[in-house]
């Protein structure tokens, strides 16, 4: 029989059968933030925190994973994030292995399930997964006994890039709860909104989205209609105008516009896009004196925001990238074992 | 750590006094047998070596009139138990905000037993540079029969030698609600 | 060859009929109702429904056979033989096939195969369009003297409604009905689950209820101005239910079905991306199940089926949005039906046997079905009301075993399944 897993990273409910079934490590997974109640995503920051000086040292690398193997299994392109992952891994003394299948292996028959078992055999710790379709770490975690941990999935969410935004957030602002964000673009097709309103509106922010309605379902609050702070004040909203989501906002998170969704009419031309939904200089002046701009990467410049706003120093992209090594290696740390730090 | 819940105090083998004392006499050895305070770093093993190391480097600058530069060590990442049932260690933050290059490190902790820890912290140090020389000061050596590793200290606040079913705790008033050093054995013993 | 059916308790709502009887059976059709004070004729075979109801044979008038051209998903040996013993005494297979049932030699080949297997019945529909490809339209008058009862372009909907207007003209002229899977495909391409909350937070993409609705309402508009018999598919939404109701107060020729998953689950039930999940029309909102319990229970819905959809294993284990759309159906159709509906009090027997059977004969004109007056054909279906069971994937008789309800505890079934008079399932006793 396969342990008893958890969809979510933490999992203190199995801690003790785990213990006593002499499993060696505890193998749990990251699927999304969506999983995770405030006080997981909360003791994965501070574990971030605690991992943030090895990268300063002169060697950076500690044996904590010495022995494990992490395969970095990337069904879609993304030099950034496998290369972070792969940096994160090493630099905890794992092997870490990456493999890219392009979609093709699925035109010669190989299902996923088949990729799934085909790894699983070679006893990996973790399986760090991007993909195109939304859901396949989920399938994944069902049938792998190593622990998953989603690199993005399709539209769905990209937990590990939520993280570390969360983290730049912290360091500048001190704390999220009580912040007013404004995530600005592609809303309904990215992971990285999703992953980011969950965790920002868990921590107690404020999340106004704003993008062409192409892009920005006014409907899109449902996402998380259940939940709502004490104050009656909406934890998610839609906002007509990119103008109304950036007034007064603390943090300004730009998103990535992708060239084909022109293609798809969802806009007529990226110029059209720059003027109207595009982050300027003037657009950003409507934001609180001392805002910090976030932008996944990699930018268009001049799109979805300009040279002088990316370049500026309330542009944090830097700090994000960096951030990123410390957010993954504390996931990978705590998917194949290590609790959660406190501060 | 064991839990507390289980323990019972067999004797009690210093009070806040007598550790006092006992670490006035590490600070003076440490600094006779370096020759002063220069170029000494104090360097803390989480968690108990930590306020022992604040205190040593107090004394020390007391008697030379020099504060030796101090560190914080979390060793979690180096142990050799990290696969082992249960584990699940939580990390802390290492904090070594000089250069160890060149220096006289003093790796500070509260008991010296089998001898990993102090691998873990030798070997986590020697990632952050190449010290010119590496001393190892202990409140308690609970004996050189216990050890499993070629380790033994450089300083040593009291020397108890104990069976392998007791416990030495000791407790310091940042983590504890005395100040005091006690034997222990479990209550299912 | 003698049977009787005796002991049993009788619905046929054709003949108003809701009470104790038993049924006389020879040369495969029905002889004679028998009260039970009269005398048994002493050479038949008897069969003991006590505890039973006795229903004119179900009628799924919505399955996909797979043959000819994808006989690893399904045969019609395989379909037929998963029809009986889910209850169900004669399917309606639709054209897409490969080839696709264009023409009247795939629908006699169907009919044969089926014969052969002679298991339950199989009344094809054939194709609105050559390759159901929406431009030029079938034979269909050559496809209805082969056999087939109704056409339609089901998953390829015609998209033009120049062209659908000209096909239910033509129709019309044949009395066939024209089977419509409304879905306007520009409003949902790439479209994998309801559109919704739960593609929002699941990161899917939606197929919007409207793209099934703007369907529906243009073929009210159609049907309204070709006078042909129009049935609306698997009909999953609330505003489809709705626009069904007020043309048929409008006097209409509208009929529709709905399938059992769709009055069962929810698109809550896409969490965890399980594949058995993904059909089309999707999984709903729990708004729109209750409309489709209402059209059940009012009568705007006319007939319950399955859209049985075998898929290979090895299919459904792509990604969510990889996946092809379908589930399995023959056999947890009358479990669901009983467990949700009767049960739950929606509808009472009289109208499940009428959803099954009744409705589903009258709407394809099949002549001596849908009834157990004495003359017709001695389809018939047996069932247990009360009977709890469970249903087991690994032990489908369907080839594919791509259903969302492995294990699913059901209340009621059909225990017996009888064709032309013979005996072709009988489900084991617990």
């Amino acid at each position: 029989m396969r342990p008893k897993r958890s969809v979510s990273i933490t999992d203190r409910a199995t801690n003790s059968t785990q213990m006593t079934t002499g499993k060696p490590y505890r193998r749990r997974d990251l699927l999304g933030i969506r999983e995770l109640a405030a006080s997981d995503i909360i003791g994965i920051l501070d574990t971030a925190e605690n991992f943030r000086e090895i990268s300063n040292r002169e060697v950076k690398k500690v044996p904590a994973l010495r022995g494990k193997t992490v395969i970095n299994l990337f069904f879609e392109n993304s030099t950034r994030t496998r290369t972070s992952f792969e940096i994160a891994a090493k630099r905890l003394s794992a092997d870490a292995v990456n493999i890219s299948i392009s979609s093709s292996s699925v035109s010669k028959g190989e299902t996923l399930l088949d990729t799934a078992l085909n790894l699983d055999a070679m006893a990996p710790d973790c399986i760090v997964v991007r993909h195109s379709s939304a859901g396949v770490p989920h399938r994944l975690a069902e049938v792998s006994k190593a622990a998953i941990v989603n690199a993005g999935d399709g539209a769905n969410e990209h937990p590990t890039q939520a993280l570390l935004d969360a983290m730049t957030i912290r360091e500048h602002k001190g704390q999220i709860d009580g912040l007013s964000v404004a995530i600005v673009g592609d809303i309904v097709h990215s992971r990285v909104a999703r992953s980011n309103i969950h965790l920002l509106t868990k921590l107690g922010a404020n999340v106004r989205v704003a993008g062409p309605r192409t892009l920005v379902p006014k409907d899109f609050s449902f996402l998380i209609r259940d939940q709502e702070f004490a104050s009656g004040k909406k934890p998610l909203e839609v906002c007509d105008h990119v103008e109304d989501a950036i007034r007064d906002a603390d943090v300004v998170m730009i998103l990535r516009i992708q060239r084909e969704r022109q293609d798809a009419a969802f806009f007529p031309s990226l110029s059209e896009y720059s003027i109207h939904y595009g982050l300027t200089n003037e657009r950003l002046a409507l934001a609180k004196k001392d805002a910090i701009v976030l932008h996944p990467g990699p930018m268009n410049r001049g799109i979805e925001i300009a040279s002088d706003v990316a370049d500026s120093s309330r542009s944090l992209i830097l700090d994000q990238v960096k951030y990123g090594v410390a957010v993954r290696m504390a996931v990978l740390y705590l998917a194949t074992g290590g609790s959660p730090s406190e501060r | 750590m064991a839990s507390d819940l289980n323990l019972v105090e067999k004797s009690r083998v210093m009070d806040a006094s007598a550790m006092n004392r006992a670490l006035r006499r590490l600070a003076t050895e440490i600094v006779e047998k370096n020759n002063g305070a220069e170029n000494l770093y104090l360097v803390g093993i989480r968690r108990r070596g930590v306020p022992l190391a604040e205190r040593l480097r107090d004394k020390i600058e007391a008697l030379e009139n020099i504060k030796p530069l101090y560190g914080i060590l979390d060793i979690t990442l180096y142990r050799d138990d990290l696969s082992t049932v249960g584990a699940n260690p939580v990390v802390n933050r290492t904090e070594l905000d000089d250069d160890v290059d060149g220096k006289k490190i003093i790796l500070v902790d509260d008991v010296l037993y089998t001898g990993r820890t102090i691998r873990a912290a030798l070997d986590q140090l020697m990632d952050f540079g190449r010290p010119k020389k590496v001393q190892l000061a202990v409140l308690i050596d609970r004996g050189v029969e216990h050890r499993e590793l070629p380790i033994q200290a450089d300083f040593i606040g009291k020397y108890i030698p104990t069976k392998q079913n007791e416990i030495i705790k000791v407790m310091l008033k940042e983590f504890d609600e005395t100040e005091a050093v006690g034997i222990y054995h479990r209550s299912s013993d | 060859m003698k049977l009787l059916i005796a002991n049993g308790h009788v619905i046929d709502p054709v003949a108003a009929q809701n009470s104790g009887k038993d049924i006389l059976i020879e040369n495969g059709k029905v002889a004679a109702w028998l009260d039970r004070k009269e005398a048994r004729p002493d050479d038949a075979e008897v069969f003991d429904a006590s505890g039973l109801v006795v229903a004119p044979g179900f009628i799924d008038m919505h399955v996909h056979l797979r043959e000819p051209g994808q006989e690893h998903k399904e045969t019609i040996a395989s379909g037929c033989a998963a029809a009986v013993a889910g209850g169900w005494t004669s399917v309606c297979p639709m054209p897409n096939t490969n080839p696709v049932n264009d023409n009247a030699a795939i629908t006699r080949y169907m009919i044969e195969q089926a014969e052969k297997t002679g298991l339950a019945n199989v009344f094809p529909i054939g194709a609105i369009t050559k390759s159901s490809d929406g431009s030029e339209l079938a034979e269909m008058g050559e496809m209805k003297a082969a056999g087939a009862v109704a056409v339609s372009d089901d998953g390829r909907p015609v998209p033009s409604a120049g062209i659908m207007r000209r096909a239910m003209q033509y129709a019309a002229d044949f009395a066939l009905p024209v089977i419509d899977h409304c879905e306007d495909k520009s409003l949902s391409s790439g479209g994998v689950m309801h559109e919704g909350k739960m593609s929002l937070l699941l990161g899917l993409k939606g197929l919007p209820a409207l793209a099934e609705e703007i369907d529906v309402v243009r073929d009210i508009l159609l049907a309204r101005d070709t006078g042909a018999h129009v049935h609306i598919a698997h009909i999953s939404t609330a505003g489809a239910v709705e626009a069904v109701r007020q043309a048929k107060k409008e006097g209409l020729t509208i009929t529709c079905e709905a399938a059992p998953h769709h009055f069962t689950l929810t698109d809550s039930a896409v969490e965890g991306y399980d594949t058995n999940t993904k059909m089309a029309p999707p999984l709903r909102s729990e708004e729109d199940r209750m409309a489709i319990l209402a059209g059940l229970s009012d009568g705007t819905i006319d007939a319950i089926a399955t859209d049985h959809a075998p898929h290979h294993a090895d299919e459904k284990s792509l990604e969510y949005d990889r996946a092809p759309f379908g589930i399995t159906g023959l056999e947890t159709a009358v479990g669901l039906a009983f467990t949700e509906l009767v049960h739950k009090g929606v509808i009472d027997l009289v109208r499940l046997v009428e959803l099954c059977s009744t409705n589903p004969a009258r709407i394809l004109s099949l002549a001596g079905r849908g009834t157990l007056t004495p003359g017709s054909v001695a389809d018939i279906t047996i069932l247990d009301p009360e009977e709890v069971w469970s249903f087991k994937v690994a032990e489908s008789r369907s080839k594919s075993k791509n259903s969302p309800f492995d294990g699913r505890e059901f209340r009621g079934r059909a225990v017996t399944t009888i064709v032309n008079g013979r005996v072709v399932f009988a489900a084991e006793t617990v």
